[in-house]
């Protein structure tokens, strides 16, 4: 008797996941036309919960693919295109090698090419979706487009890139999409609100491409990748113009594929840039814009959504004036200014802008125009000046976005030494986050940065500078661990101690009621706390010690930080105040 | 190539003919040159047959000059023939045998026909050509072997009888025709001579002529002979290098070979032809001032001799020069002879008339025309204006249009099974910026450690080194951007993606919530008292039932009974050895306190307290009982009772225990009458049970189940619970039974306590746990606690309130609350309360035992430090 019995990986994670061997040899594909598949339909390998049935009882560790994605790939009809291929580069291979170029060039005229429509819809079943999955492909788009010609990249993708990315740029202008910026040692960082979706962005710095060594970077496979986004982007690019009610594909009045553009980088960079300055036509100029009419939100009785949608309210209102926080501005962009992104930031924001017009081609003004208000510089200084209008350094334009609204220019001038640049990204929801001073006065008004108030009081005087340090400290350490604050309080006390002690000396002593020692307090809650820590579940116990040493190393972070800072800053105060030094003993002199 | 022989011998005739008679002369001469002059009339007759035509037809023409001659050579030709394939037969014959005859026979038709072609005219020529041509064939085959045939013929003539006389008159006849041969071939050759000359032929006479005066005169006449015979060919062959006039043997060899020697070559009779003699350049100079002949003389590089050009050369130089015809007879301008007529004749050759064919269009062309025109429209090919817009086409971009009609609507298709879609990128923080604040750049330190992490790149803290920039135009590009962009694609289709929940809970969330300790309120909270005294570790403590005293003991070998209110060592007892254990009588109607000295077991009555029950101690324990039971040798070995006299009764001490091992512990049974003593090394007697009424003992064991750590009376049911070093077994006295098991799970028991509902038991392991057991439960702890971070010696419950203590050496006392509840469905709640940690440390000893006021909610410690603390 033959017992029938259920086979081991017959059913369950074993047979859910398939090796990529089996894969391969199931869809009779190559590794690389496999690869290829895989990143054009989005196929990615899956981590199983149990590696080992999933791997059916194989050691080591193996690249997994869900059955079901293997069989989705089965029935894509890219497969056929793909296979076409490979018989029509063994065809025209063999015609060049029988030196039958006419066969060749009969097999080049017919080249089988992908059509990759129907996976953008397939990968991206609506609109927002594809919104969402945005980044990565705006991220490569401006990679490819700053691209020179290279062995594996066509050259025709490059500049698809390079024109689908000014589409969305300008499509971002006309949406006033852009929120955030910031300027990396990496590239420009953008974050734009398309549909209530973020989008963020990386446009690399000046002549970012270098070249890669061969097994660093796979240019081929990067390629594929931009082959796929490319059409996204196009699709994307669409229905945003269409939303927008703008011509698809725009009229930008110096876009053509002209031989000049072709063989000159600087000339298209300087058309492409200058394009961004003009505003793109509308579909139906009597339309009005629907992103301009004010959202009326409803108002729900509801007591916790009340404060909810006063915040909303807020944001909304913050976001509005955020969108025309350029406006009624001139500014002229200095010829050493990076102007692809600035002149995109301030037309997001509705400024005019305008550079030399003898250098590059799209100037809308001249420097001699007395209406402009600011001009953009990035040197020390200049020799001819008007007096009409400030002379402020780029960071100024993404720092005011970033705060969004029109910060004081003093600190921005030609000149001045900048200060620091920050990311409008970090977020300090999270209680353990080290957040810079500048970054505090920005967000309460009333914090004063230390360099403020030293200024202030190395003024009226400097004896008492010791104590005024030390609240200064008090003050940047306010969220600091609690052990340090408890110390630091600790001192505070006996500091009060002493104090009491001499009034004491001088005065009648009052009847007092004891009060409990809030510190005593909170020590004995402490302990009570440690004997409850020791009462967690033996499943909780190492999780629970990991997050504690995870949080102890965040402290410690923040410590750090706050420890450069301050010796920083005393080091700067130093500098200062011999500098002051100096200067009183030369006007004495 | 014997057909296109025959081809061109049948147009050659009477060349032919002139040739074999020229063949014919060295054979029957049979000269001195016999071998030379035949194989030289073979070459050339294949070199006739190869060669051209035109000469032939002159040929033709001049025979047609000459008939008489003419008809006579054909004869001759005829009889030549005729006896060369006869003796072609006669060679055969040897091989063929009895076939001759009739080979004669055909020769002799053959014979017959050419005497018949004898008579005719030259009209029926071509008829008479075609006969001797084929017997030719065989001639110029057999000519080859004619020297051996000849032979042969004589040798058969002499040796073969059965030849007949046809045969002998043949050859007769033969050498007669041969004769008559001679005689016209020698008139032909004379008439040739004179008739023709050629030009070449007159340049090598000219040329012989010079070159005679050093040759011999034999050689002289040979030549001539040959030059004779060259002259008729001449015409004939003009490449051929056997035409040329060869004195000299070397071949054709570059002579510079010979520049060593004095000889230039060698003549045909293999001498040596030596180099004329040369003069130097004043000869030279001499020469051309004073021969009038020295422009036209030129050096002949295969003799090495001078040679004058005559008249006649130089003219022919001239006329070559000038692109003449060198032949000054040639008329350029002779009438035009029509060698084919170029007049229509009125009848055609061909008889039939053009094919219907050549009128219609071809249908294999139509064919291939349909089928382009096919292949057009189903644009399989296509013209070159549509290439072109094709290509145009193709050049263009991708079309874009709406994909999406909503914004939020899917169509519905299939789709990846369950995506997970890729996290994003992390966006960046203050560190990235080109200008950051200060604080972010690193220092020293952490640029050496960033460096250090090269190898293990994904350890650093941050994946690039901030930098700071003073100004946004002095930011460089990011030189690993393409090697990150590509590192993200190698994540998105590489990188195995998984569901991850993700724990958003604050560390807190995971300590379990517990009632506030302050709600648990009467528990041990401060120290209220230090009993100093005791000059070495404390090891045990216990404490009168009533509550009024406790007794400690420890290395200082003295029991010291101290009173709780005011914290007054009022007893001090030497016990005479290190005290172990100490436990007071339950039984409050008795004052007596069991030690454990070493190997003694002390029954202490400490005389503190109330006199009537200490007198009344005292005056039962001097009875001794008397019983008729005999004591097992087993029980008698391990334990003798002895009744305490002198000074050991002056100091409280009323019997002693003597064991045979070292007594770890003693403990009572709650009715104070039996009390058990534990000597972890008796081995299967380590446990004893003595019954205080009786002075007796017990072994309740015969076998030993591991070291017995401590044992403990249930406070109601008659079990006892046995501590081995890993497990608690719990035995039922009366039935003499195990009842149960507990499974410790740990490595090394210390000390046990039971609740005093007697479901619930606390046991103390060396490996910083307490378990606690519910009876009622299971065998396996219902909870483990570790509140100690070392060994746990003592624990404790308390007996009014839900408390317990435990003591462990890391010094602290910890205080918790065990609340049982009588609802079998509620478990027991435990809740540390209180850690008290005021004893110092000896020797890695921290407290060493634990115990509660039997009525109030206070805590007692002995610890290492020898001092014990209570704490209220």
């Amino acid at each position: 008797m033959v017992v029938i019995g259920k086979k081991k990986y017959e059913s369950g994670e074993g047979a859910q996941f398939m090796s990529r061997k089996a894969a391969l040899k199931k869809l009779q594909l190559t590794l690389k036309d496999f690869r290829r598949l895989c990143i054009l339909k989005g196929i990615y390998p899956r981590e199983p919960r149990n590696r080992k049935r999933a791997q059916k009882g194989q050691p080591g560790i193996k690249t997994l693919y869900h059955k079901k994605d293997i069989q989705f790939l089965m029935h894509e009809p890219i497969i056929w295109k793909l296979r076409e291929l490979k018989v029509f580069t063994r065809k025209v291979e063999r015609a060049k090698a029988l030196r039958e170029f006419s066969d060749m060039k009969r097999y080049l005229s017919n080249h089988p090419t992908l059509k990759l429509d129907h996976i953008v819809k397939e990968r991206y079943p609506t609109f927002i979706d594809a919104l969402r999955d945005l980044d990565d492909c705006l991220t490569l788009c401006f990679l490819f487009s700053t691209f020179p010609s290279l062995n594996h990249v066509p050259r025709d993708q490059s500049l698809l890139c390079r024109r689908l990315t000014v589409e969305f740029l300008h499509a971002v202008i006309a949406a006033k999409a852009l929120r955030k910026v910031f300027v990396s040692i990496k590239g420009y960082y953008y974050q734009a609100e398309i549909k209530g979706q973020t989008i963020n962005w990386i446009v690399p710095h000046h002549f970012g491409f270098e070249p890669q060594a061969k097994n660093d970077v796979d240019f081929k496979m990067m390629s594929i990748f931009v082959e796929f986004y490319i059409m996204m982007l196009g699709f994307v690019n669409f229905r945003l113009y269409h939303t927008l009610n703008l011509y698809y594909p725009p009229k930008l009045t110096t876009h053509d594929n002209s031989e000049k553009i072709l063989v000159d980088e600087e000339a298209y960079v300087s058309e492409r840039i200058a394009a961004l300055n003009v505003p793109l036509i509308n579909l139906d100029s009597t339309l009005q814009n629907t992103e301009d009419e004010e959202l009326e939100m409803d108002q729900f009785t509801n007591e916790s959504e009340a404060t909810k949608l006063e915040e909303a309210k807020i944001e909304a209102d913050k976001i509005k004036k955020l969108k025309i926080l350029f406006k009624d501005l001139k500014v002229f962009l200095n010829r050493e200014v990076p102007r692809e992104p600035l002149v995109f930031i301030l037309r997001c924001f509705g400024a005019e802008v305008s550079w030399d017009k003898l250098l590059f081609v799209g100037a809308s003004f001249d420097e001699n125009d007395e209406t402009i208000t600011h001009h953009i510089v990035d040197r020390p200084n200049m020799t001819k000046q008007y007096i009409s209008r400030y002379y402020v350094q780029p960071q100024w334009v993404f720092d005011s976005v970033n705060a969004r609204e029109l910060l004081p220019v003093e600190k921005y001038l030609m000149g001045c030494v900048l200060p620091p640049h920050l990311s409008p990204f970090s977020d300090n929801q999270h209680d353990q986050t080290y957040i810079p001073p500048e970054e505090r006065a920005l967000m309460d008004p009333d914090f004063r940065l230390n360099d403020e108030e030293d200024e202030s009081e190395e003024e009226t005087e400097n004896e008492n500078e010791k104590e005024e340090n030390e609240t200064g400290e008090e003050d940047l350490e306010k969220d600091l661990k609690e052990e340090i604050e408890t110390n630091k309080s600790d001192e505070v006390n006996e500091k009060e101690q002493e104090r009491d002690r001499l009034r004491k000396k001088m005065k009648v002593k009052t009847g007092e009621v004891t009060k409990e020692d809030p510190w005593e307090k909170k020590r004995l809650e402490k302990q009570e706390y440690r004997l409850r820590e020791r009462m967690i579940k033996k499943k909780h116990r190492k999780l629970y010690r990991s997050m504690m040493e995870g949080r102890k190393e965040r402290a410690k972070q923040i410590w750090l930080l706050c420890k450069k800072r301050r010796l920083h800053d005393t080091a700067e105060k130093q500098k200062r105040k011999e500098e002051r030094k100096q200067k009183k003993i030369k006007l004495a002199e | 190539m014997k057909n296109q022989r025959k081809i061109v011998k049948r147009k050659l005739n009477n060349t032919l003919t002139e040739n074999n008679v020229k063949k014919e002369e060295p054979d029957s001469t049979k000269s001195i040159f016999e071998e030379e002059s035949d194989s030289g009339a073979e070459d050339l007759l294949s070199t006739e047959v190869n060669n051209n035509d035109e000469s032939s037809d002159e040929e033709v023409n001049e025979n047609e000059d000459v008939p008489v001659s003419d008809t006579e050579q054909d004869q001759i030709v005829f009889e030549s023939d005729d006896e060369e394939s006869d003796l072609s037969f006669e060679t055969d014959s040897d091989d063929l045998g009895l076939d001759y005859s009739e080979s004669d026979e055909e020769s002799i038709s053959l014979n017959e026909s050419s005497d018949e072609s004898k008579d005719e005219n030259l009209e029926k020529k071509s008829k008479n050509f075609n006969i001797p041509t084929t017997s030719k064939d065989n001639v110029s085959e057999k000519l080859k072997r004619n020297e051996s045939s000849k032979t042969n013929i004589n040798i058969k003539n002499t040796s073969d009888t059965l030849q007949t006389k046809k045969q002998s008159k043949k050859q007769k006849k033969t050498n007669k025709i041969n004769k008559s041969d001679e005689l016209n071939i020698g008139e032909v050759q004379k008439d040739k001579v004179q008739n023709k000359k050629n030009l070449k032929s007159d340049i090598e006479k000219s040329k012989r002529k010079d070159t005679k005066n050093n040759t011999e005169s034999n050689i002289n006449n040979e030549n001539n002979d040959k030059t004779i015979a060259d002259q008729e060919v001449d015409e004939y062959e003009y490449d051929s290098s056997d035409e040329e006039d060869i004195r000299n043997t070397v071949g054709n060899i570059p002579m510079k070979w010979y520049d060593e020697y004095d000889h230039i070559g060698y003549n045909w009779d293999g001498k040596k032809i030596i180099k004329p003699q040369k003069g130097d350049q004043l000869d030279n100079f001499l020469k051309r001032m004073e021969d009038p002949d020295f422009w036209r003389t030129i050096k002949d590089p295969q003799t090495g001799q001078d040679v004058v050009l005559s008249e006649a050369d130089i003219d022919l130089i001239t006329r070559i020069q000038k692109r003449k015809i060198p032949d000054i007879t040639f008329d350029e301008y002779g009438p035009w002879i029509e060698w084919f007529t170029s007049e229509v004749m009125k009848t055609p050759l061909r008889k039939f008339p053009e094919h219907k064919r050549s009128f219609l269009p071809s249908k294999p062309e139509a064919r291939k025309v349909s089928k382009l025109v096919h292949a057009l429209k189903m644009g399989w090919i296509k013209s070159t204006a549509e290439l072109k817009k094709e290509r145009e086409q193709k050049t263009n971009e991708p079309q874009f249009y709406m994909l999406w009609q909503s914004d939020d609507q899917a169509e519905e298709m299939r789709r990846i099974h369950k995506h997970i879609p890729a996290p994003k990128r992390h966006l960046p923080g203050h560190a990235e910026s080109y200008n950051p604040p200060p604080e972010y750049l690193f220092d020293n330190k952490e640029l050496k450690e960033w460096n250090k992490l090269q190898t293990t790149p994904w350890k650093r803290k941050l994946h690039f080194i901030p930098q700071k920039y003073n100004s946004l135009r002095e930011v460089p590009a990011y030189p690993k951007y393409v090697k990150e962009r590509f590192q993200r694609c190698l994540d998105l289709y590489l990188c195995p993606r998984a569901l991850k929940m993700r724990l958003t809970i604050e560390p807190e969330a995971l300590v379990p919530q517990l009632p506030s300790p302050k709600d648990l309120q009467p528990f041990p909270t401060t120290m209220s008292m230090v009993f100093k005294g005791h000059a070495d570790m404390v090891r045990s403590i216990t404490a009168e039932p009533m509550g009024q005293y406790i007794a400690s003991g420890g290395d200082d070998m003295n029991l010291k009974i101290w009173e709780i209110a005011t914290g007054r060592c009022i007893k001090t007892i030497p016990c005479g050895g290190i005290i172990r254990s100490v436990a007071w009588c339950p039984n409050q109607s008795l004052s007596l306190i069991a030690v454990a000295a070493e190997k003694k077991v002390l029954l202490i009555n400490p005389d503190v307290g109330d006199h009537l029950i200490t007198n009344k101690t005292n005056q039962l324990l001097e009875i001794i009982p008397q019983s008729d039971v005999i004591v097992s040798e087993r029980v008698k070995t391990a334990v003798q009772w002895e009744q305490a006299e002198g000074d050991y009764w002056t100091n409280g001490i009323r019997i002693i225990l003597n064991h045979f091992k070292i007594v770890k512990q003693v403990t009572w049974h709650g009715k104070g009458d039996y009390f058990a003593t534990v000597m972890p090394d008796g081995q299967n007697r380590s446990v004893l049970i003595n019954q205080l009424s009786k002075r007796r003992s017990q072994l309740p064991f015969t076998r030993s189940k591991g070291l017995i750590q401590c044992v403990l009376f249930h406070p109601i049911r008659p079990y006892l619970f046995v501590a081995t070093q890993r497990n608690v077994r719990i035995y039922d006295l009366i039935k003499q039974e195990m009842i149960k098991k507990l499974l410790s799970n740990s490595q090394w028991i210390s000390s046990m306590a039971i609740h005093p509902g007697g479901d619930n038991i606390l046991v103390g392991t060396y490996d910083r746990k307490m378990l606690w057991f519910d009876l009622d439960l299971s065998t396996k702890p219902y909870q483990t606690l570790r509140l100690h971070g070392t060994g746990v010696r003592g624990v404790a419950f308390h007996k009014r309130y839900p408390l317990f203590a435990s003591g462990a050496d890391d010094r602290g006392l910890i205080v918790s609350h065990g609340m049982v509840y009588n609802d079998l469905l509620q478990n027991a709640l435990i809740v540390p309360l209180k850690r008290l940690c005021n004893h110092e440390s000896y020797n890695d000893f921290g407290i060493l035992d634990v115990m509660f006021h039997p009525i109030q909610p206070w805590v007692f410690s002995a610890g290492a430090d020898s001092t014990i603390r209570m704490y209220t």
